[in-house]
């Protein structure tokens, strides 16, 4: 492995744990939004703002990681990618800020006018901002964005049948996810209701997005061929992969083993994400620009592999110390009552 | 569609909407970035000092701190995330010629942030699980990695003042990138340590302007005193250590960009024996109605009053940053400054002579309008350093102007993110001021549903 292919691969984790976390994070939005009326969908939202409280920050510094690490690493591609997508990303931007501000200030307020307003903005921007990336990555694995700043169409780029793709899936995998990872979470606190509610979810939208992915086939072999070539050949062992552990995690939530539900679902999805990454290999952007055309000089590419390296050492630690405390049960009630 | 594309093919001059929108990003992001700094240390020295003499009030203002806290961590945390786009959406150029030199403390910097959220979730959601002691000790993590990042990002704008680590070839592009170097420039220390102090001179006067407002008002109780006595005391140590280090920077900065001092200055001629100028209106390469102090600029700069300080005639007229907004906002963060000083000299006599905060209405007047003062000042501050370096974004070797990116549209970005800072700037305070009046209500971050 080259170092270029090291750091973009270390990007690359960086992105699978965006689509994990931040994934299930961006579902937990979606079933708020699919939750009901405000009485009638209390509960659901109530299970959703819980799970996602103390870790919904952290599960979004995924991305800042992300880009920081392309840009140093990968200058050129960067500023091709964002100038010609610079629409989609706008709007993803927007709708982080909409539902980051909305969520963290929802918990705060009291009117129920205002609670309801941040909640709608928060559902509805769990639900676009995940799609405008998944058009983003629909736009760069179609090879609409070539290299050179602004060198593509900024509204070909994104609105383009394996965007829209792209797009849809990612909005299905969010759901998925949260649907999943909230079936443990309402299980722990003894909400044994709410857990069944969020398996059926999770089994409708699994079936869904199977129905879309095949369907998917067809849209990526009339707009995208390379990536289509890509993905059914040097990338078939990968997606086949994500088939065994998507059917995997079928069979154990019908079985109600929900911690390895959880377990086989990431697989499942990261390996649709390697799928792309294998197809699209050796190329950063199609179909001209590699890997290793794309890196920069050789003392930065060490520098960020040392820095990502020694970074890693602090930051996971930390993380399961976060997931840990937060997978605790909550306590009956505090010195303070509540809080 | 092809309306769309009608509108959006409106390319000419995307510097203004581009310059307009980052100015405003990152004027906004940098107020939440000093809490991000400053207030998890005064947070959780406040939370200390409750536990160790046992008094509910000391924790319970820690407690009301660490929930606004988690407020503005969490609209920073998105501006800081809009403006991550924006360094790659709007200077491509800049992205794609130097992000090998520079983008590296970026990714330190995201570490850093990394760390803070994640230790913000922790230190908030563990208020009533962990001990104290380990809430303190899971707090530290956060404090430190605050300032970690401060360093990080300031250093990368560091270096866009004093480019460094790094060789260019003959047609221009970078070829021998040195990271670690290229953050340890000439301008990053003063420049760090100037912004680290200005953190904690906006968090504590900030503060402190919030309790004032409240005693004013009559609510004198210990809960309101001692929320006024602690941010304050920050501040005031902070602010005369904070004039000494602005001679640092200022020297740093007449060695380095001679231009953005003499803009500074509104000096247009090479003087020795030059004076010190304060207000006044830069026309026709001169500085009409301002207040000199004779050879106060050449003893800042060279200790020495007969010292040669460069005009902005040594300078190519298209090389020059607009003289009259770096002058006035130069003299606005220096003429608050000041009055900072005085007000905290006031606060210290006092409290040295008689252990008790001044008790005149003037005083706490003063405190209530301190808070906005420190803003102005570090907003101004800010000005200074980014449209002094102008016409450049990489100092002497790229023009702002050359970084900027030619897709179309720009200007409508301008305009949502006018609407969506308008948006967000009066639901944050909304907020704050729930937050401030309600003892039970909740922080993002914490656990438990809010009814």
């Amino acid at each position: 492995m080259t170092l270029a292919e090291a750091v973009l691969g270390a990007a690359f984790v960086g992105l699978v744990a965006y689509a994990l976390f931040g994934g299930a994070d961006f579902g937990g939005g979606v079933w708020d939004l699919l939750a009901g009326g405000t009485e009638r969908g209390r509960r659901t939202r109530d299970r959703v703002e819980r799970s996602i409280g103390p870790v919904w920050e952290a599960n979004h510094v995924w991305l800042i990681f992300v880009l920081v690490v392309l840009w140093t690493g990968f200058s050129g591609a960067f500023a091709a990618a964002v100038t010609t997508l610079y629409l989609p990303l706008t709007l993803a931007a927007f709708g982080i800020i909409a539902r980051g501000a909305a969520f963290a200030y929802r918990k705060s307020v009291g009117t129920p006018g205002m609670r309801r307003f941040f909640g709608a903005a928060f559902a509805l921007s769990s639900l676009l901002t995940p799609f405008f990336f998944g058009a983003v990555v629909g736009g760069v694995a179609s090879g609409r964005v070539p290299p050179g700043i602004a060198g593509g169409d900024v509204v070909r780029g994104w609105v383009n049948p394996t965007s829209f793709l792209g797009g849809a899936l990612a909005v299905l995998v969010c759901a998925y996810l949260a649907a999943v990872f909230l079936c443990g979470d309402a299980r722990r606190d003894g909400e044994h209701d709410l857990a069944e509610a969020f398996r059926r979810r999770a089994l409708v939208t699994a079936a869904v997005t199977g129905a879309v992915g095949l369907a998917g086939i067809a849209v990526l072999r009339a707009d995208a061929p390379l990536l289509f070539d890509g993905l059914t050949g040097r990338g078939l062992p990968v997606v086949l992969l994500s088939v065994a552990a998507g059917l995997t995690a079928l069979g154990l939530l019908l079985a109600r083993r929900y911690a390895a539900a959880r377990i086989a679902s990431a697989v499942a999805v990261a390996a649709i994400l390697v799928g792309w990454a294998v197809g699209q290999y050796p190329y950063v952007l199609l179909p001209e620009l590699t890997v290793e055309e794309a890196a920069t000089g050789r003392s930065t590419l060490l520098a960020l592999l040392i820095a990502l390296a020694v970074g890693a050492l602090v930051l996971v630690p930390a993380l399961v110390y976060l997931y840990v405390l937060f997978q605790r049960p909550a306590p009956t009630s505090g010195p303070e009552g509540r809080g | 569609m092809a309306a769309l594309g009608l509108v959006l093919a409106e390319t000419s001059g995307n510097l203004f909407p581009a310059r307009t929108q980052m100015a405003l990003s990152l004027g906004w992001h940098i107020v939440f970035a000093c809490f991000g700094i400053a207030f998890p240390a005064i947070v959780v020295f406040t939370e200390w000092r409750g536990h160790r003499r046992g008094d509910p009030v000391l924790t319970g203002l820690a407690h009301t701190w660490a929930k606004a806290m988690g407020v503005l961590f969490a609209a920073g945390a998105v501006s800081g995330t809009l403006l991550s786009f924006e360094m790659g959406i709007l200077w491509p150029g800049l992205m794609d010629r130097f992000g090998q030199v520079f983008g590296f403390p970026f990714v330190l910097e995201g570490f850093a942030f990394f760390v803070e959220a994640i230790f913000v979730g922790v230190y908030l959601f563990g208020w009533n699980r962990l001990s104290p002691r380990a809430h303190m000790l899971s707090a530290l993590p956060m404090v430190a990695a605050g300032i970690a990042g401060a360093f990080f990002v300031v250093s990368a704008n560091a270096w866009m003042n004093n480019p460094t680590g790094f060789a260019l070839d003959a047609d221009g592009d970078v070829v021998d990138a040195r990271p670690w170097a290229a953050m340890f420039g000439p301008s990053t220390w003063p420049q760090f340590v100037h912004m680290w102090l200005a953190a904690f001179m906006v968090t504590g006067f900030l503060i402190a302007s919030v309790y004032a407002v409240g005693m004013l008002r009559g609510r004198r109780d210990r809960h309101h005193r001692l929320g006024l006595l602690i941010p304050l005391t920050v501040a005031a140590i902070a602010t005369p250590v904070q004039i000494g280090v602005g001679d640092w920077i200022a020297n740093a900065v007449a060695d380095n960009q001679p231009a953005k001092l003499a803009a500074m200055e509104g000096q247009y001629e090479t003087t020795a024996g030059a004076g010190l100028s304060f207000g006044g209106v830069y026309r026709d390469d001169a500085l009409h109605y301002a207040l000199e102090i004779p050879y106060g600029l050449s003893l800042l700069i060279h200790h020495d009053p007969d010292g040669v300080v460069p005009g902005l005639e040594e300078v190519p007229a298209d090389e020059r940053p607009p003289v009259n907004v770096v002058h006035l906002a130069y003299n606005a963060m220096v003429g608050i400054g000041t009055a900072l000083l005085l007000l905290a000299a006031w606060f210290g006599l006092v409290w040295w002579r008689r252990r008790r905060l001044p008790g005149t209405d003037w005083f706490l007047r003063a405190v209530a309008v301190s808070g906005v003062g420190a803003v102005v000042a570090m907003e101004a501050g800010w000005v200074t350093t980014e449209v002094g370096r102008q016409p450049w974004i990489v100092y002497g070797l790229m023009r702002t102007a050359d970084a900027v990116s030619p897709a179309p549209g720009l200007g409508w970005g301008l305009v949502a993110v006018l609407a969506v800072y308008a948006v967000l700037t009066a639901f944050t305070v909304v907020v704050l001021r729930r937050l401030a009046r309600g003892r039970d209500t909740l922080a993002p971050q914490e656990g438990g549903v809010s009814r």
